[in-house]
């Protein structure tokens, strides 16, 4: 009989050990909060010593990172804070993830005097980026946007005068007739509907009407038009010049790098994003670079090509905003601490590191940047931000966008006919009649 | 051998109920309530998101849209069954599994016989065989990714006719062919853990009986291993062929759908993770889900026919 008294003893003891580790899983509310910050996992040593800087007294903030590719950052976000995650206290992130999440209400909206705080000074690309519904929904942490970037000697063999805004015309005809060619993205992914944005904003229309764009599935697809014809004509000049390069359909930021120092030719003209510069100027002397540094000083930059001529482009615009989920147990600190990660000194300290470019214009003149960067790329990566176009704000970017991506690529099958297959198709995918 | 005939169910008539006496009931009682919590309990985690799904394809419901969740009755089932990606994903499902499933029945046949068969090693042999079926098949997939890579795999200079830059995933056929691979690598040893089970039932006297009244190798194979193992050939084409339709990990790691290489399940996976697409996502699934009844209905049908034939024949 003394079996018995042992299991209960024995029970007894692991409930109160059950309980006390149950207990010890709660005891986190009556101590010193510690705050979650999904980011992207790019700059993590950067983000890493602002998350250090902004924890106070009150709460520390840890960093959580999220898989690399865009898709599965936006699908795991989705994810917790459709299951109502508390513990989603911040997060990083894309422009195109933001009229997504606010308009599910998975994000906390800054109000009052935070939300003018938040867009103080904020160019206004990103300033658009992070407001939904009338309301700041996230704080701009940095931006890119995409600039060309060309070499000097091509530019001038072909008598092009640079100082002037270029069309996509003339970059083209000057690549192919002096042995150069252009770099772009054109494979099966978001940055080709940067681009296809890009080229119909700049020729002055839309994928979809800003008025109606934010209605969701009652939004206006007006992709079959004058300016959609201007873009459609542009792909498929390049696709039909001898200036595209091999890996044209599948060509990405990364494939067309090489291209601008290559062992013969005359390099490129490439529309990328701002990290370019950084990556050449580690390259010098190394394989895929400039071979020495007078080399780099022939690389150009001037702001993104005209797609009509007269017409004032529109860059693209990217970069990382911080949003606050709607269900966080500390809402209070954590739009406090979406403010400390976002102010002047994260945004230096993210470009002179990183390469990433500040959303506040007073950012680019402080002393660290003006050291990092020749001053007028400086003031053409603000100017770029400040006159961006944004990509649709709807609640179905990712449809809208895999849509574009369906009918737009392989970029050699455009023609004049295919905004209007794409205008078709993005009608019947809001309607939910077709699927992606 | 027609007349040989070996009872290995119970007879019906054995089956007589026992009277229904006053202890019976109570035991009834009593079994029901002790299978009632895990009846609720599997009601509860299966039924509930099966009726969930089913209410949910009703609806036009994006996740980041709640507002304008709307009723369409049937119309998600309409937009699905009368879009070509459907039919398109329902081809290359099909094909996976008629092709895994016939591949690996003869493959998985062979390793039977070697672990009934083998007399030495036994032990060592079959855990060889059965090794792949305890490989996670993401690693499988990642495993035959590596493995068919034209930068850093050996399946291109380990191939006479395949040139040695030949992007096995960069076209239809050839990424099909890389999928089904790894589906059947991983796959054959269970489908042999099954047929083994079945070999394992077929009585060792009908084939002396065979072999005496002259039948060769290949008679003995036809006319009496494989007709008495139906049962257990038609447990392992179903169970297989059940899972084979809804492949989904393979194509996940290998292709991510590309060049047209996508599946039923990838197909619903896209609509409702990456998309976000509850109401025609849900459809899909409620699709899928009735095309697995209907292979299984199919499988069943076929195997009964059959097996009512080698009834009459004896």
């Amino acid at each position: 009989m003394t079996v018995r008294p042992i299991r209960r003893l024995a029970t007894g003891v692991a409930v109160a050990a059950l309980s006390m580790s149950v207990l010890a899983a709660c005891g986190g509310d009556s101590g010193k909060p510690t705050l979650t910050w999904y980011i992207n996992p790019d700059g993590q040593d950067t983000l890493t010593a602002i998350a250090k800087r902004c924890s106070t007294d009150d709460y520390s903030i840890k960093i959580q990172p999220l898989p690399s590719s865009a898709t599965d950052q936006r699908t795991q976000l989705a994810r917790r804070l459709a299951a109502e995650d508390s513990s989603t206290d911040l997060m990083s992130l894309d422009p195109v993830f933001i009229p997504e999440f606010a308009n599910a209400k998975w994000l906390a909206p800054f109000e009052g005097g935070l939300a003018n705080e938040v867009l103080d000074g904020v160019l206004k690309g990103p300033a658009e980026t992070v407001q939904w519904d009338n309301k700041v929904v996230a704080a701009p942490q940095w931006s890119n946007t995409q600039v060309l970037w060309y070499r000097k000697s091509l530019a001038q063999a072909a008598g092009l005068d640079m100082s002037k805004p270029v069309t996509w015309d003339q970059i083209i005809d000057a690549a192919a007739d002096h042995d150069g060619t252009i770099g772009v993205q054109a494979n099966k992914y978001e940055a080709y509907v940067v681009w296809i944005n890009s080229l119909i904003q700049g020729a002055g229309g839309n994928i979809l009407d800003p008025a109606t764009v934010e209605s969701g599935r009652d939004a206006k697809v007006t992709i079959n038009s004058q300016a959609g014809k201007d873009a459609a004509a542009v792909i498929q000049k390049l696709a039909r010049s001898t200036a595209k390069q091999p890996d044209f359909t599948t060509s990405n930021e990364g494939t067309s790098l090489g291209a601008m120092f290559p062992a013969k030719g005359a390099g490129e003209f490439m529309t990328n994003w701002t990290f370019v510069y950084k990556n050449y100027e580690g390259l010098v002397g190394k394989p895929g670079g400039p071979k020495d540094k007078a080399e780099f000083e022939d690389l150009g930059w001037v702001r993104y090509p005209e797609t009509v001529e007269g017409k004032e482009s529109r860059p693209p615009l990217g970069g990382i905003a911080i949003g606050v989920g709607a269900y966080s147990k500390h809402r209070t600190f954590a739009q406090e601490a979406a403010m400390c990660v976002t102010d002047s000194d994260a945004q230096a300290a993210l470009a002179v590191d990183q390469g990433f470019m500040p959303s506040r214009e007073s950012v680019y003149a402080s002393k660290d940047l003006t050291e990092a960067y020749p001053a007028d790329l400086l003031t053409l990566f603000s100017q770029s931000i400040d006159t961006a176009g944004t990509r649709p704000k709807s609640a179905f970017y990712s449809q809208i966008s895999s849509a574009l991506q369906s009918r737009w690529h392989s970029p050699t099958s455009v023609t004049s006919g295919t905004p209007k297959k794409s205008a078709d198709f993005l009608n019947q995918i809001l309607e939910g009649k077709a699927l992606l | 051998v027609s007349t040989t005939y070996v009872q290995t169910a119970v007879d019906p008539a054995d089956d007589a109920r026992p009277p229904n006496s006053d202890r019976s009931r109570s035991e009834n009682r009593l079994a029901r309530r002790l299978v009632a919590p895990a009846l609720v309990l599997m009601l509860l985690v299966t039924a509930f998101p099966m009726l969930r799904a089913l209410y949910l394809s009703l609806f036009n419901y994006s996740l980041t849209s709640p507002e304008d969740k709307e009723f369409i009755g049937l119309s998600n089932y309409v937009t699905a069954l009368t879009d070509p990606l459907f039919w398109r994903d329902t081809g290359n499902t099909v094909m996976i599994m008629i092709v895994t499933v016939a591949v690996e029945l003869v493959i998985g046949f062979a390793f039977a016989m070697v672990m009934h068969k083998v007399i030495f090693a036994r032990g060592v042999i079959r855990t060889s065989i059965l090794i792949p079926y305890g490989v996670i098949t993401v690693v499988s997939g990642f495993a035959w990714q590596f493995a068919f890579s034209n930068t850093n795999g050996f399946v291109n200079s380990w191939l006479p006719f395949v040139p040695d830059d030949f992007n096995w995933f960069g076209q239809y056929w050839s990424s099909m062919v890389a999928i089904m691979a790894s589906e059947i690598w991983k796959t054959t040893p269970f489908m042999s853990l099954l047929l083994l089970a079945g070999l394992a039932q077929v009585s060792d006297d009908m084939i002396e009986a065979a072999k005496v009244d002259g039948a060769t190798w290949w008679q003995r194979l036809y006319k009496v291993i494989l007709p008495n193992m139906r049962a257990a050939i038609m447990v392992a084409v179903l169970f297989r062929a059940l899972d084979a339709y809804r492949i989904f990990d393979n194509i996940f790691v290998m292709t991510a759908g590309a060049n047209g290489t996508e599946s039923i399940s990838f197909l619903t996976y896209r609509q409702v993770i990456e998309q976000f697409q509850l109401g025609i996502g849900s459809a899909l699934s409620v699709l899928l889900f009735l095309s697995v009844l209907v292979v299984a209905f199919v499988i069943v049908k076929l195997f009964r026919v059959n097996l009512a034939d080698a009834r009459q024949e004896s």
